[in-house]
């Protein structure tokens, strides 16, 4: 091949390098932005869910208050403690 | 043309007119369209904001919440933004609730500040109405508020927080360090009006906070808690205290008080009702203090149980001051002194020993110096040193007078009695390792104590209303006239009990003291003791501590024996 030749490989080359190199630039910032966006988005929703689990802890809290169980069974359920001698013991 | 020539004639045409593009594309950006570059950049300014830390739940000893953060938002604007539209403020004012004048001219005072709260803590239902208003300048703030599942239940021993997640009270305030996270820092991306946040980074993420487990029993605390406050009702007490501990480790099962408060709506909260009076407040222990007394003496090896004492006829004099008794009850035993109460026999069962040596046992015990528990505002009741120079101060003291103690210190004293001697020091945190108590007295004088104590309950003694159905109970009840302004006051009293369950072998020990019943019953075994017994009966269920004393009922069976399968199944 003449000098000529070679030059105009060499350059084509080089030249096609720079271009996949800016391409893949291209790429991998518009990956960055793609995968930032989804991570903001699962951040958001803990956020969500952390909320709904307090919300929950309380309302589950509220339910279970030992008052209110208690005041359910004597007045609505009409339950009462057994007394000393309404239980067996049992000996294993 | 030459081709040289010809190929730097067209680069230096190329190169002018690369040249002539940037700098018309200049010219263009920095005058002709100016306005429209300078919008974008205001479109997107960076802002440094704080991420607020999770405060540390509060839990009890199995897992249960005593203390939740839940997030909320708050309201705040930007009074630099907000002050030509307001208009719209109105509209902010009417979902917040706030007076709609007092907002317009909120922004208009603080019109050079940048950050101005509206509105704390409201609901997130609440904030997305409001920033669905899109109104420039206002913007969220994500916080945290706290919530106390028992309320007045357990208010006392947890506290309270204030809007800033700052202890004030209580557990929240002796463990704050723990219980708050750190902040973190975020940039964030807003247009110039405030609104649209788009989070750049998290600079510093926050820290939240750490959860903390306490030694207290939910259960237990409820109750401990609505046993009392019947009594302090039924009696028309000014106050009550009772205090649960576990004899094995010196945890703190439940601690009780009344009067109580709603610790989630504190807008009107008067002080005497936020003492957790258990451990602040001191009182004279009274004949609650003779089983401490009797192990003095037993522990110098100088008194043995089966000993008796000479209490006719029901009154003594000790330098010049007059000791007495209910009745004159002859001669006891040291168990009989204690299970008929008698002043004149403990007296001279202390009399009998050296003045450091009955010192010393009350002082081993932790009377008269603070537990050590950490809660906040805790005393260490007193034990006067010069007392012991007087034989009159020594025998008072024995029968619980001129000593001051608080609920929990008596209930650490007894726990002594009730492990055998040793005494774990009190604590409210839950902790899995073995814990480390100091040897106080002889296995043998607590037994003996011990023994003596279960004849108050179970025998012919003042405290039979403590007693607890197919479990041995020991105890001491106590009934002692208030002192005020100048002296001993003739009518008003205290009624304590003190004991321990099962006496055999206990596990619990408690406390109770009512303060100054009004209802004509005064004495610690009718005001006091019904408490006890109780609380006790349903600690054993909920503890599955099992019954070792079936002779109390004795028309009942003796326990069944169980019919168990090869294969073991449950029928």
């Amino acid at each position: 091949m003449s000098d000529r030749q070679r030059m105009l490989v060499v350059v084509t080359v080089l030249f096609s390098l720079v271009l996949a190199s800016a391409i893949l630039l291209v790429y991998s910032k518009h990956q960055s932005r793609k995968l930032f966006v989804q991570l903001q988005q699962l951040e958001r929703q803990v956020d969500a869910l952390n909320t709904e689990w307090s919300q929950l802890q309380l309302e589950q809290g509220a339910w279970s208050d030992h008052g209110r169980i208690e005041r359910i069974a004597r007045k609505r359920l009409s339950m009462v403690s057994p007394d000393a001698d309404e239980v067996i013991f049992i000996e294993q | 043309m030459k081709p040289i020539v010809w190929r730097r004639t067209a680069a230096s045409v190329v190169f002018v007119s690369l040249t002539a593009v940037l700098v018309l594309k200049a010219l263009e950006i920095q005058i002709l369209d100016s306005d429209f570059f300078e919008r974008q950049g205001d479109a997107r300014q960076l802002r440094t904001l704080e991420i607020s830390a999770h405060r540390g739940d509060i839990l009890d000893r199995n897992g249960e919440p005593f203390a939740i953060s839940t997030p909320v938002s708050s309201v705040w604007m930007n009074p630099k933004l907000v002050k030509d539209d307001l208009d719209s403020l109105d509209a902010i004012a009417g979902l917040l609730s706030l007076d709609a004048v007092s907002l317009r001219d909120k922004a208009r005072r603080y019109q050079d500040r940048e950050f101005v709260y509206l509105k704390r803590h409201v609901s997130p239902e609440l904030a997305d109405k409001v920033m669905a208003l899109r109104v420039p300048g206002i913007a969220l703030q994500d916080e945290y508020r706290r919530f106390y599942p028992s309320g007045e239940v357990a208010a006392h021993i947890i506290g309270f927080s204030d809007i800033d997640d700052n202890g004030q009270e209580g557990i929240e305030l002796a463990f704050d360090d723990w219980l708050k996270g750190v902040p973190g820092k975020k940039r964030v991306i807003r247009d110039r009006l405030g609104q649209i946040f788009d989070d750049i980074e998290r600079i510093e993420p926050e820290q939240p906070g750490k959860d903390l487990q306490l030694s207290i029993d939910k259960r237990l605390q409820y109750l401990t808690y609505r046993t009392l406050k019947a009594a302090v009702i039924k009696h028309n007490a000014v106050a009550g205290s009772a205090v649960v501990l576990d004899a094995r480790s010196g945890e703190v099962l439940a601690m009780a008080n009344q009067p109580s408060f709603n610790v989630n709506d504190r807008k009107q909260l008067k002080p005497q009702a936020t003492r957790n009076r258990a451990v602040t407040d001191v009182f004279e222990p009274g004949s609650t203090m003779k089983p401490i007394s009797v192990a003095a003496a037993l522990e110098t090896g100088r008194w043995k149980p089966f000993y008796k004492v000479e209490t006719a006829p029901g009154y003594m004099r000790v330098s010049g001051n007059m000791i007495r008794d209910e009745r004159n009850y002859g001669d006891l035993d040291i168990g009989g002194v204690l299970e008929k109460s008698s002043n004149v026999g403990v007296s001279k069962i202390v009399l009998a020993i050296d003045a450091d040596e009955q010192w010393n046992m009350y002082q081993r015990v932790g009377l008269g110096m603070s537990t050590g528990s950490g809660f906040p505002g805790e005393v260490s009741g007193r034990l006067s040193l010069d007392a012991l120079n007087s034989d009159f101060a020594r025998a008072t003291m024995a029968f619980g007078y001129g000593i001051s103690v608080t609920p929990l210190q008596l209930a650490q004293a007894y726990s002594a009695i009730a492990a055998d001697g040793v005494m774990y020091p009190v604590t409210f945190i839950h902790d899995d390792r073995e814990p480390v108590g100091q040897r106080v007295m002889t296995e043998k004088t607590a037994k003996a104590v011990r023994k003596m104590m279960r004849r108050v309950v179970d025998g012919d003694g003042t405290g039979e209303r403590a007693a607890v159905a197919n479990y041995s109970v020991a105890g001491k009840t106590g009934t002692v006239h208030k002192f005020i302004a100048g002296g001993y006051a003739d009518e008003r009293y205290r009624s304590i009990f003190a004991g321990m369950v099962p006496a055999e072998e206990p596990e619990l020990v408690m406390v109770v003291m009512i303060d100054e019943p009004r209802n004509g019953e005064h004495f610690g075994g009718e005001v006091a003791a019904p408490v006890f017994g109780k609380v006790m009966a349903g600690a054993m269920r909920l503890l599955d501590i099992a019954p070792d004393n079936f002779a109390r009922n004795a028309h009942r069976a003796a326990p069944v024996k169980a019919a168990v399968s090869e294969h073991g199944g449950d029928a």
